[in-house]
C-alpha cells in the first residue's frame, strides 16, 4: 500500500444471532486505491461492506476512517463522513423519478449545499440519466438502474465508494461500461472497494485484493499476485 | 324522492367526503411510510377538534383559522410519540404495536373525558346557517368552506411529498428501506417527521370537522374506523386513493341518509368496503401485491 490509509479495519467480528459472519477481519485501504474483496457466496463480502457502512453493528473491532473509529455508527453518520455505497441489487427508489432519486442521494448534510452542481456532474457523466430524468426509476433497464445507483451515490460526494456486485445481472456490454466508470471515478480521486463475482476482471482492476473465506481474510496481495496464485486460480477462476 | 333532494345530498356528500379524505390521508401517510397502523387515529382527530374548540372559546378563533396552530401542535405530538414511544416497539410483532397504540388511544380518550367531560360541544359561527343557492342546489356555507380547507391542506401535503426534498426522502424510505440506509438517510428521524406530518394532517382535519360536528371524546373510535374504511377502499399507501375513498364514503353516507334513513349510513360504508374488498382487494388506487 503506497498511499496513507483512508480506511483501516481491525479485529472485526460480526454475528447474526449466534452465527459468526465475520471473524477477526483486518484490512487496509489506501487513499486513491482500488481494493478488491473476493470470495465465494456467503463468505461475508456483503456483510463486511454493510458493517463498514453502519448497516450492521459489529460485535467487536475497530473501523478507522481517516483515523476516526466509526465502528457501530449509524449509516447516516457514516455516509456523511464521505463513505458511499453502491449496494448489491442497486437498491434504487423504484417509485421515484430519476431526478428525485438523485435529489434524495444529495440529502446528506455534506452534499446539500452543492446538490445542483453535483446533479449536473452526474448528468454529464451519465447523459442517459439526463434524458430520463422524469422517468420512474423502476421502469428503466438494469444497466440504467446501475448508472442511477452510482449517480445517486455520487450526489453524497463520497471519498470512498464501496461497490457490491456492480455487474450482477447486467449484459456484458454494460458490465464493461460499469467497470470503465469505476476506473474513471478512481482516476478522479475516489477510493474504491470492489466486491465482485467477476473475479478476473476485479483483480485486473484492483491494485490490491483480499480473499475472504467463511468470514475470515485468508489471503491478500496485489491484484496480479492473486491472479497468479494457484489457490485463487483454482477456486475463483476455474483454472 | 325528488332530484333536488338527491342532488343536494350528493353535493353535501362530496364536500363532507373531502374532509374524510383529509383525515384518512393522515392515516395513509403514517401507514404507507412507517408501516404502523395508527389505532389512535380517531383520538388524534378528537384532540385536534378539542384544540380548535379551546382556541375558539379563548380567542374566538374560527376553527378554519386555527388549522395551522393545531396542525403544528399535533405535529410536535406525533413527532415525539414516534421518536420516544412507537420507535421502541417497531421491531416487535404487529399485534404488539396494535396493543400499544390501542392503549395510547384509551389514555387519550380518558384524558379528554377528564378535561372536557362526556357531553357534545360545538362552535357557533355567525355563518353557520348561511348557504349558497346554485340552481337547484342549496350548499351550506360551513360545508363548502370545510371542503375547500380540506382540499387546500391535502394539496399542500401532496405538493410537499412531490417537490420538497424532505418529502422525497420520506417517499424514498417507504420505497426502499435498504436503499434509504445506503444513501445515508436518517431513517429514524424521517419516520418521526412522517408521524408528525401525518398527525398534523389529522389535526387539520379535526379543526375542519369541528365546523360540521360537535365534539365529544367517544367520537374517536368511530373516526378511527371511518378512516380505516376510507383508506382500504382508496388503496393502502395511495394518497390520492385516500381522497377518493373519502369522497366515495361521504357520498355513500349522504345518499343512504336521504334514500333510506340516516341511522343506516354506516351500514352503507361497510357495504361499500365489502364490495371493494371482493372486487379489488388492494383498493381502488392501490397497487396489486406482486
Amino acid at each position: 500500500m503506497s498511499a496513507a490509509p483512508i480506511l483501516e479495519v481491525r479485529d472485526l467480528d460480526l454475528f447474526y444471532g449466534d452465527a459468526a459472519a465475520l471473524e477477526d477481519v483486518a484490512l487496509d485501504v489506501g487513499a486513491g486505491e482500488i481494493v478488491a474483496i473476493i470470495g465465494a457466496n456467503g463468505a461475508g463480502k456483503s456483510s463486511l461492506i454493510r458493517t463498514i457502512h453502519g448497516i450492521e453493528k459489529p460485535r467487536r473491532g475497530r473501523i478507522l476512517f481517516k483515523g476516526q473509529d466509526i465502528a457501530g455508527w449509524p449509516s447516516h453518520r457514516v455516509a456523511d463522513l464521505g463513505i458511499g455505497q453502491v449496494a448489491e441489487g442497486r437498491q434504487i427508489f423504484a417509485g421515484l423519478t430519476v431526478e428525485e432519486n438523485l435529489d434524495v442521494g444529495g440529502f446528506l448534510p455534506r452534499g446539500r449545499a452543492t446538490r445542483a452542481r453535483n446533479r449536473d456532474r452526474v448528468y454529464a457523466l451519465f447523459p442517459r440519466l439526463a434524458e430520463r430524468r422524469g422517468q420512474h426509476a423502476g421502469t428503466m433497464s438494469g444497466g440504467e438502474q446501475q448508472m442511477l445507483a452510482i449517480g445517486r451515490c455520487l450526489m453524497g460526494e463520497p471519498e470512498l465508494i464501496m461497490f457490491d456486485e456492480p455487474s450482477l445481472g447486467l449484459a456484458p456490454a454494460i458490465v464493461q461500461e460499469v467497470f470503465g466508470i469505476i476506473e474513471q471515478l478512481n482516476r478522479d480521486g475516489i477510493t474504491v472497494i470492489l466486491v465482485e463475482q467477476n473475479v478476473a476482471v476485479s483483480l485486473k482492476l484492483a491494485g490490491r485484493a483480499y480473499v475472504l473465506e467463511n468470514g475470515r481474510i485468508v489471503l491478500s496481495g496485489t491484484g496480479q499476485e492473486l491472479l497468479d496464485h494457484e489457490g485463487v486460480r483454482q477456486a475463483y477462476l476455474g483454472m | 324522492m325528488d332530484v333536488e333532494t338527491l342532488a343536494n345530498a350528493l353535493v353535501a356528500g362530496i364536500l363532507t367526503g373531502m374532509v374524510y379524505g383529509l383525515s384518512a390521508l393522515g392515516l395513509s401517510v403514517i401507514f404507507g411510510v412507517i408501516r404502523i397502523v395508527n389505532f389512535a387515529h380517531g383520538e388524534l382527530l378528537v384532540i385536534g377538534m378539542f384544540a380548535a374548540l379551546v382556541l375558539f372559546r379563548w380567542l374566538g378563533l374560527d376553527p378554519l383559522l386555527s388549522v395551522p396552530l393545531v396542525a403544528a401542535l399535533l405535529f410536535v405530538f406525533g413527532y415525539l410519540l414516534q421518536s420516544l414511544v412507537i420507535r421502541r416497539v417497531a421491531h416487535l410483532a404487529d399485534h404488539m404495536q396494535f396493543l400499544l397504540l390501542a392503549a395510547i388511544a384509551i389514555a387519550m380518550v380518558s384524558g379528554c373525558l377528564i378535561v372536557f367531560g362526556p357531553d357534545p360541544q360545538g362552535v357557533q359561527l355567525d355563518y353557520a346557517l348561511d348557504s349558497f343557492a346554485v340552481g337547484l342546489l342549496v350548499i351550506d356555507k360551513t360545508r363548502l368552506y370545510a371542503a375547500i380547507a380540506a382540499v387546500l391542506v391535502a394539496g399542500l401535503l401532496l405538493a410537499f411529498f412531490k417537490y420538497a426534498t424532505v418529502g422525497r426522502a420520506i417517499r424514498a424510505c417507504a420505497d426502499n428501506y435498504l436503499g434509504a440506509q445506503v444513501v445515508g438517510l436518517n431513517v429514524g428521524r424521517l419516520y418521526a417527521l412522517t408521524f408528525g406530518i401525518g398527525s398534523a394532517c389529522i389535526g387539520a382535519a379535526g379543526c375542519i370537522i369541528l365546523l360540521l360536528v360537535d365534539v365529544h371524546p367517544y367520537l374517536a373510535p368511530g373516526y378511527t374506523l371511518l378512516a380505516f374504511i376510507v383508506v382500504i377502499i382508496g388503496g393502502m399507501g395511495s394518497l390520492f386513493g385516500a381522497l377518493l375513498g373519502g369522497v366515495l364514503i361521504g357520498v355513500a353516507e349522504a345518499m343512504a341518509a336521504v334514500v333510506i334513513q340516516p341511522s343506516l349510513k354506516t351500514a352503507f360504508s361497510f357495504a361499500l368496503l365489502i364490495v371493494v374488498l371482493l372486487l379489488r382487494p388492494q383498493g381502488l388506487l392501490g397497487k396489486a401485491p406482486h
